[in-house]
C-alpha cells in the first residue's frame, strides 16, 4: 500500500491540519508517513502546497515524483491546477469550489472549472457551502479531507483518530463539528464515483 | 525507544537534547525557525533550565554559544543560510580557538531561495573553517547527528557544522530516539590560553587545526554516515550527499541501486572511499544539493575521469534538486507527465488584513511624491512586501540591517533625503550600529521603524527590540526633536504624512517610529495565553 498525496490551497485554509489528519490516521495504522511542506513567505495569503507519502514500506523521497500523486486534494479550485503535473494519469483530482479571491487578476471560475473537468477522475464541490450547512463553519478543511477519504487507503476509524489528534484539544463541540464535515465529504464526493 | 513524528528541525533539536545539550543560541530564519522552537517548548528542557531564548542575531548566538563551550557544556547555534555570513566572523575564529564543551553549529540552507535572498551553500564554510561537517539524508540522521555531533566535536575538540536544507527542515518523519545523556558540569579549558586569539597564540593553534585535517578524513572514512554501497554496473559510480540520496533511492525499487553508490553524510570527504568508487567506475556522477562543491573538489582529484554533475549540466546548474531531476541525471526514462493549464495567476504573499505596514507605506508614499522616486532604501521583513503592488514603495532588500547603512551611503552620494524602512527586529538585529554611523556624521535620512513587537515574518517570535526602541534610538544620540513616534492608522494618515514631511525637511538623522502591534501574531499571542490560563 502507498499514497502520495498533495494537498494546496492558500496560506492560512487549514492545508496543514488536513496534513495533520491523514498523518496521525496512517501512524494509528502503522504506516510509513513523510509529508513536506514550505513554511515561511509563502504563508502570507500566497500559495501553500504539502507532499504527504504514506506507505507500508519506508519512504526514501520528502517530495513526489511528477505524474506519481494519487491524490490531489485542493481546498481552493485554482491553486490544484499549478500541481497537475504531479497527478498520476489515474489519479484522483478533489477540489473544493469555492475561490480564494485576494489577487486582482484572479480567473474567472468557468475558466477554471472548465480545466478541471478536463482531467480524468475529479471531484468538485463546494466545500465552504457543506461546512456552512451543517454548521461547521470552521470545517471546510475537514470537508475536503471527506471527499478524498475513500482514495486514501485508510478507514474511517483512522481518519476518526487522527481528527481526535488534531482537535482533541479543543473540545466536544469542535471535535463533533469535525467528524460531521468529514462525513457531509465523504456523501457529497460518492456522486463522482458512485 | 521511543518513536516520534517530527520535521527535520525537531529532529535536531530533539537529537540535541538527548545528546546532552545544555543550551541553544538562534536568531529565526526560515527554514531553521522550528530547531529553537522545539526546544523552547520542550518540557525537558523547561525543566532543565536548557537556554532556550532568542538571540538577538546570529554572530551573538553563536558567541554566545562558543561561551557556553568554553564554560564546559554542550551548545548549539542555530541560524539560516544567510544568518551564518552575520556569524561568519565568530564562526571561522571558532575553528582556530577550537572548543572545550561540545559546539554544533547547524545551519539550514534554503535551495530554490522559498524564502531567502540566496542559496548558498554552508558547506563552503566549514570547508573554509576546516572543521567537520554533518549533513544528513533523513529525519532519522538529522537526530542522529546532532546527538553524536557533541561527541564528534569533543573528540577533536573542534566546532562541527551541521548543514540541513528546506526540504529536511520543514518535512516530517518518524524517528526513533536514543538514550537521554547527561549535561557536561562545568569545567574550565584544560589550556587557559587557548581561547586567547593573539597571533603568537593563534599561529600555534592554527597548525594545530592543520595537524588534525588527516584525522578528520580518518574519521570521515570509518563515519557511519558515509557509506560505500556497492553493486554489480560499474558503468557508473555515484558520489550523492545529504538528502539528494533520498532522491536517488526513490528512482530505485525497493531502493535497490543498480551502480556502485557513496553516499556522503560527513566531511571531510572520506578520500580512499572516493578512490575506491573512481578506481572501479567508468565515470562519475555527483548528486548534491546546492553548489557544486563536492564536485569542485573531485575536479582533478584523480587523473581526468569523467565527471558529471551541476557543472556540465548533467543537473541544473541552480535551485533545489528532485526525484525527477535525479532521474534525468542518470538517463532514466520518465513518462509523460499531466501539464500545469496555462492562464493560472500567481500569488504573492500578502500584507494581513489591518496591518500597519500598510498604513505606514501608505503615508510614506504620499510624503516621498514630492521627491519622487528611488529614494526608500528597506530591509527584510514582512514590510519588504512594500516593493510590491499596490505600493511599490521601497527600493531594496539587500541584507538585514542593509536599509540604513545604505540610505547613509546614497545620501552621502547626494541622495537627500533618502529614507530607510526597518522592522524592529531587524532594527535591533542589525540596524543599530548603522544608525550610530548616521548620528556620528548626522547623515541627512529618515529612518522609519516598523515597530510591530514582533518577528513577524519567521512566525511572530519574541522582538528583542519591544519596549526598547525609543531608549535605543535616544542612547545612539538622535536629537529628542527628530525622534517621532506615530500610530499606523488609517484615522491617522494626514498626520503620519505631516511629520514625515516634517523630517524629509530636515538635514540631520531623523527616526520615525510606526508602532502598532502585528494584528497576526497578537491574536494568536492572546489565544494561547487564554488557552494557558483555563
Ligand atoms: C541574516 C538573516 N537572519 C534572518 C533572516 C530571516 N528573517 C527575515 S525577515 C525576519 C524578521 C524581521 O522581523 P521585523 O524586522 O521585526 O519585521 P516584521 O516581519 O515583524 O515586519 C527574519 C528573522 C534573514 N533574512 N537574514
Amino acid at each position: 500500500m502507498k499514497k502520495d498525496i498533495i494537498l494546496s490551497g492558500v496560506g492560512g485554509q487549514g492545508i496543514i491540519s488536513i496534513a495533520g489528519i491523514i498523518g496521525y490516521a496512517a501512524l494509528a495504522k502503522n504506516l510509513y508517513l513523510k509529508q513536506s511542506e514550505v513554511h515561511g513567505m509563502s504563508q502570507r495569503g500566497g500559495a501553500v502546497m504539502s507532499n504527504l507519502r504514506i506507505s507500508d514500506k519506508p519512504i526514501a523521497s520528502d517530495l513526489i515524483p511528477f505524474g506519481m500523486a494519487d491524490v490531489i486534494i485542493s481546498v481552493e479550485p485554482m491553486e490544484g491546477l499549478r500541481y497537475l503535473n504531479y497527478l498520476s494519469p489515474d489519479g484522483w483530482f478533489i477540489t473544493n469550489l469555492e475561490p480564494f479571491v485576494n489577487i486582482p487578476d484572479y480567473p474567472s471560475l468557468e475558466e477554471i472549472t472548465d480545466k478541471i473537468k478536463k482531467i480524468k477522475n475529479h471531484v468538485i464541490l463546494n466545500a465552504d457551502q457543506i461546512a456552512n450547512e451543517i454548521k461547521a463553519k470552521k470545517s471546510m478543511n475537514t470537508v475536503m479531507l471527506g471527499a478524498a477519504a475513500p482514495f486514501l487507503g485508510l478507514e474511517m476509524e483512522n481518519f476518526e483518530t487522527g481528527i481526535k489528534n488534531i482537535f482533541g484539544s479543543k473540545g466536544e463541540d469542535i471535535l463533533k463539528q469535525n467528524i460531521d464535515a468529514l462525513k457531509a465529504g465523504i456523501k457529497e464526493a460518492e456522486k463522482f464515483y458512485k | 525507544m521511543q518513536k516520534l513524528l517530527l520535521l527535520g528541525d525537531e529532529a535536531i533539536a530533539q537529537g540535541a537534547l538527548d545528546g546532552g545539550m545544555s543550551g541553544i543560541y538562534a536568531y529565526p530564519g526560515t527554514p531553521s525557525t522550528e530547531i529553537t522552537e522545539y526546544v523552547q517548548h520542550n518540557k525537558y528542557a523547561k525543566e532543565n533550565n536548557i537556554h532556550r531564548d532568542w538571540s538577538a542575531n546570529e554572530k551573538t548566538a553563536v558567541e554566545a554559544a562558543i561561551g557556553m563551550s568554553y564554560a564546559g557544556k554542550r551548545a548549539m547555534a542555530c541560524m539560516k543560510h544567510v544568518g551564518l555570513n552575520v556569524a561568519a566572523d565568530a564562526f571561522i575564529n571558532s575553528s582556530i580557538t577550537g572548543t572545550n564543551g561540545g559546539l554544533i553549529i547547524t545551519v539550514a540552507d534554503d535551495p530554490s531561495m522559498h524564502s531567502s535572498q540566496n542559496e548558498q551553500d554552508s558547506r563552503f564554510y566549514g570547508q573554509f573553517a576546516k572543521i567537520p561537517m554533518l549533513e544528513p539524508c533523513d529525519q532519522q540522521e538529522a537526530y542522529d547527528m546532532a546527538y553524536d555531533g557533541f561527541i564528534l566535536s569533543e573528540q577533536f575538540g573542534l566546532p562541527v557544522l551541521m548543514r540541513v536544507v528546506t526540504r529536511m527542515a520543514h518535512s516530517r518523519a518518524d524517528i526513533e530516539r536514543k538514550k537521554q545523556k547527561e549535561q557536561n558540569n562545568v569545567k574550565l579549558p584544560k589550556n587557559p590560553r587557548q581561547f586567547v586569539l593573539l597571533p603568537s597564540i593563534a599561529k600555534v593553534q592554527y597548525k594545530h587545526l592543520l595537524s588534525l585535517q588527516d584525522k578528520l578524513i580518518e574519521a570521515s572514512e570509518n563515519s557511519k554516515f558515509n557509506d560505500y554501497i556497492d553493486a554489480s554496473d560499474k558503468k557508473i559510480g555515484i558520489i550523492v550527499s545529504g538528502i539528494a540520496y533520498n532522491y536517488l533511492l526513490e528512482n530505485f525499487e525497493d531502493r535497490k541501486l543498480p551502480y556502485p553508490t557513496l553516499k556522503i553524510g560527513q566531511y571531510p570527504l572520506p578520500k580512499a572511499k572516493i578512490e575506491k568508487l573512481f578506481n572501479e567506475c567508468k565515470e562519475i556522477i555527483i548528486i548534491e544539493e546546492g553548489y557544486p562543491i563536492i564536485e569542485d573538489q573531485l575536479a582533478g582529484f584523480l587523473g581526468n575521469k569523467k565527471i558529471h554533475g551541476r557543472k556540465d549540466g548533467t543537473i541544473p546548474g541552480d535551485g533545489e534538486l528532485n526525484p525527477n531531476i535525479v532521474a534525468n541525471a542518470l538517463g532514466l526514462h520518465q513518462g509523460k507527465f499531466l501539464e500545469v493549464p496555462e492562464g493560472l495567476k500567481n500569488r504573492p504573499p500578502q500584507f494581513c488584513d489591518g496591518c500597519g505596514h500598510i498604513d505606514m507605506y501608505n503615508a510614506l508614499n504620499e510624503a516621498m511624491a514630492e521627491y519622487g522616486k528611488g529614494r526608500v532604501l528597506s530591509d527584510i521583513g514582512c514590510y519588504t512586501m512594500g516593493a510590491l503592488p499596490p505600493f511599490n514603495a521601497i527600493n531594496s532588500c539587500v541584507d538585514m540591517g542593509a536599509s540604513i547603512t545604505m540610505a547613509k551611503g546614497a545620501a552621502d552620494a547626494g541622495l537627500v533625503p533618502a529614507v530607510a524602512v526597518i522592522g524592529d527586529s531587524t532594527f535591533t538585529h542589525s540596524g543599530m550600529t548603522g544608525l550610530l554611523d548616521a548620528v556620528t556624521e548626522n547623515t541627512p535620512i529618515v529612518v522609519c521603524i516598523a515597530d510591530n513587537s514582533f518577528t513577524a515574518m519567521t512566525g511572530g517570535q519574541k522582538s528583542h527590540a519591544e519596549n526598547r526602541i525609543d531608549s535605543i534610538v535616544r542612547g545612539l544620540g538622535v536629537a529628542e526633536k527628530h525622534i517621532r513616534v506615530l500610530v499606523p492608522l488609517k484615522k491617522n494618515h494626514d498626520e503620519m504624512v505631516k511629520v514625515l514631511k516634517e523630517e524629509l525637511a530636515y538635514n540631520g538623522v531623523s527616526v520615525v517610529i510606526f508602532r502598532r502591534v502585528c494584528v497576526t501574531h497578537y491574536a494568536s499571542k492572546m489565544k494561547k495565553k487564554r488557552a494557558e490560563s483555563k
